[in-house]
């Protein structure tokens, strides 16, 4: 057993470290950006463009459309590094990561030649139009219409929870062509110009107070049988694609670190003793950096294996529901060992080890939920890692129609 | 990157399965549960020194195989899978980790090859009686060459050869190694509540003692070896958790109620889910022990204590929720579930308490901290 790279991967290490360090400053060398959102696309574009020109963009993606084929070792090793330095990455995420790949499986050739090059240098931002307000856990239960006119599709209704839609150039969009038959077999796909006449975007405040995501209504918006990936009623196949491309998590979670909170307990006291020196503080940081160190021991046997060119083990599934879980309770216990100054926000505030507490706890609500609620990840865990049996659905084989439907 | 087993290492895990599958099924486990004089299964314990297995980790020259650390944390996690009850844990873990350790050439040169080929068994004497121990109040007491005190409980005293023995010499804490069978050694093995491992009360009433190690270190010596016995335990807490989970599964798979097997409610399947997330979390704990210990890493107080105590809570929760799982059937003595629930007991204190080792992970990784900055 060993940390250590292979020849292979040591080499391809190197080239990207030294391509980074010509091109940009590591994150532990900067201050913390105060830029607008269009400051930061701005740069993002930029920063895009540099790595496509110097053959660091879209690594995995074929030769053909702009990519060097690497491994999904060295795809990792990228993003080790990448995430070192100071540089936005952010807003091609989901397009690269998740549309691309759709169109590279399902768009004519016409399509790929007009869009894709585009797509890769940064031109255009993509995002992702999947869930909707009665179609979140169940997403194929979604309830936006498409209803054909001439070579078009018209579309009517609303997604919701989309990333960067609002400076987005298209998007990708899974509809309901036909209500008549069981939910999986009645939707189609398209892609679609997001400046599109009748396309609305509203951001959504969350309870952080922030907006990182959209409302987006259609009415009556026109888009062309051309643009439209798979067959008729075969939306939900092409949607499992893009599902299947959502990147292996490589970060080290979100939010605060259990290494926050020892160095937060370091400079407080309960009761005139040093907090640190207290055993319920102590036990609780225990737990919270076996639970850290266990998602990093499993996140590197996930490496092993693909280093060794092998399929990961289903291993690396427990990762989201457990970082969730634990960013929300040491947020919440660092407010708590503030004691009653913990409420106070001071948004102006320079001191990173009080406020990263309250931003998880803000924060870790909406990660608990977002991208497969922690109910939904244990059912996956349940059914496909233990082999246990699916949910009794009680909508199985009934015609979407007359499927019930409540709530908004 | 390469934090996996490697291919033979996993060919010898496939082999101790096979073989403690057939020759250690948890008939013979019960076995030892139902019938109160029996001390382990003696024939399991030839078979295990048969294999070699008692000597993976001593040297060649010791008349060991050689093998190396990795290797054994393999066979803790099948021992620990079978419920296997031998002595296997006091003699490998802990006596003959601190010969390697703490002996001198001519110490190594008596033991270890007794030890490699089963011609003894040797345990660790610690505990005092219940709570914590302190090293300041320890009853036994060494002078002049001869111990006298009482250990109590004692992992396999009944059974082991000799022990090594933590007591007070002067001011300070030394090791010993003592000859459990001299006259001047009383031992009579004890109830407790994980009976396929049996534990014993040893008495000494100036027994003639051998010092191992420093003289003095006592203390600082045992937890250093509890430290690399902390991660095979912790395989063993694993394999057993991973045991545990399994028979849940399976019951739950074959198990109606309302029309359903029970493995299709989300009740049951979050609490499988979450069992599966403790035992992985474990496992992936585990190995970074495991390469700690099988290369003297720095970290390996840290990595220990981690290892120990995700796989404590584990194997607690595995082996609860199992009962859980099965309903009423679970409480009975009839099934099989009260020998996990038995065992991660005894495996959870026999080192030192859930929260020790708590304690132990947080001053390791307060020393991690200040040490990098």
């Amino acid at each position: 057993m060993n940390f250590d790279d292979t020849p292979q991967e040591a080499k391809f290490r190197t080239e990207a470290r030294a391509f980074l360090s010509a091109n940009a400053h590591l994150m532990s060398e900067t201050e913390p950006r105060k830029e607008s959102e269009a400051e930061l696309i701005t740069r993002a574009r930029a920063w895009q463009k540099l790595k496509l020109e110097n053959g660091w963009a879209c690594l995995n993606y074929p030769k053909e459309y702009g990519g060097r084929g690497t491994t999904p070792m060295e795809l990792i090793i990228w993003g080790q590094e990448e995430a070192r330095y100071d540089v936005p990455t952010r807003p091609y995420s989901i397009g690269l990561g998740m549309c691309g790949p759709t169109m590279m499986a399902y768009a004519s050739e016409e399509h790929k030649q007009a869009r894709l090059p585009r797509m890769i240098t940064g031109e255009d931002i993509w995002c992702q139009l999947f869930s909707e307000p009665g179609a979140g856990s169940d997403l194929a239960n979604l309830r936006t219409r498409c209803e054909p006119d001439g070579d078009d599709w018209i579309i009517n209704g609303q997604k919701i929870w989309t990333s960067g839609a609002h400076y987005s150039d298209w998007g990708i969009l899974v509809t309901r062509s036909d209500p008549s038959v069981p939910k999986h077999k009645g939707l189609t796909f398209f892609f679609l110009d997001m400046k599109s006449p009748g396309v609305e975007i509203c951001p959504i405040k969350q309870i952080s107070g922030d907006s990182n995501f959209n409302e987006v209504y259609f009415t009556d918006v026109r888009i062309p049988d051309s643009q439209r990936l798979g067959a008729v009623g075969d939306g939900w196949r092409v949607s499992l694609t893009t599902l299947m491309n959502e990147r292996l998590a490589v970060g080290d979670g979100h939010g605060c670190d259990v290494l926050d909170l020892v160095a937060l307990a370091a400079k407080l006291e309960i009761d005139g003793e040093p907090a640190m020196s207290n055993p319920a503080v102590r036990e609780k940081i225990a737990n919270w950096y076996c639970q850290k160190s266990g998602l990093r021991n499993t996140k590197y046997r996930v490496m092993s294996a693909l280093s060794r060119g092998q399929t990961p083990g289903p291993e690396n599934s427990i990762t989201k529901v457990v970082s969730a879980s634990m960013m929300q309770d040491m947020g919440s216990f660092g407010v708590e060992l503030m004691d009653m100054g913990g409420i106070l926000v001071d948004r102006d505030d320079n001191d990173f080890e009080s406020r990263v507490f309250q931003n998880s706890f803000m924060g870790a609500p909406g990660f608990r939920i977002a991208g497969g609620t922690d109910e939904i990840l244990r059912n996956i865990i349940a059914e496909r890692v233990l082999g246990l049996p699916q949910d009794v659905r009680v909508d199985k084989g009934i015609p979407f129609s007359k499927v019930e439907q409540g709530a908004k | 990157m390469n934090f996996e087993f490697s291919e033979d290492q996993n060919l010898l895990r496939e082999q101790a399965q096979r073989f403690l599958r057939e020759q250690c099924p948890l008939e013979k486990v019960r076995a030892v549960l139902d019938d109160r004089q029996k001390s382990g299964d003696t024939e399991v314990w030839q078979a295990i020194v048969e294999l070699g297995w008692t000597g993976v980790s001593i040297p060649e020259q010791y008349g060991g195989v050689g093998l190396g650390y990795l290797e054994l944390c393999v066979i803790a996690e099948e021992i620990g899978r079978s419920l296997a009850p031998v002595p296997y844990a006091s003699s490998v873990y802990l006596a003959t980790e601190a010969l390697l350790r703490y002996g001198s050439e001519q110490q190594k040169e008596a033991y270890l090859p007794k030890l490699a080929s089963g011609e003894v068994i040797g345990t660790f004497a610690m505990a005092e009686g219940r709570g914590a121990l302190n090293p300041d109040k320890l009853g036994c007491n060494c002078s002049g060459g001869k111990l006298s005190g009482e250990k109590l409980p004692v992992p396999d005293g009944d059974i082991a050869d000799f022990a090594v023995v933590l007591a007070k010499e002067g001011g300070a804490t030394s090791l010993f190694l003592v000859d459990l069978t001299a006259s001047e050694v009383q031992r009579e093995a004890v109830d407790s509540m994980d009976p396929t491992r049996s534990q014993a009360r040893v008495s000494f009433n100036d027994a003639a003692v051998e010092l191992l190690g420093e003289s003095g270190q006592g203390w600082s010596q045992a937890w250093n070896l509890f430290d690399r016995a902390a991660v095979l335990f912790a395989f063993e807490q694993t394999g057993g958790a991973q045991a545990a989970l399994d028979m849940a599964r399976e019951y739950a798979m074959g198990r109606y109620a309302f029309g359903r097997p029970i493995a299709s409610f989300q009740a049951i399947k979050h609490k499988l889910a979450d069992m599966y997330i403790a035992a992985t979390l474990a496992r992936s704990n585990c190995y970074y022990g495991a390469w700690a210990l099988s290369t003297d890493a720095q970290e390996l107080p840290l990595a220990a204590a981690t290892a120990r105590v995700s796989a404590t809570k584990a194997f607690n929760e595995c082996a609860a929720e199992n009962i859980q799982t099965h309903g009423g059937m679970g409480f009975t003595w009839e099934f099989d579930c009260h020998m996990y629930y038995r065992r991660a007991k005894a495996l959870a204190v026999n080192l030192g308490s859930l929260s020790r080792w708590e304690d132990r992970l947080v001053t390791a990784l307060e020393s991690n901290i200040t040490q990098e900055a």
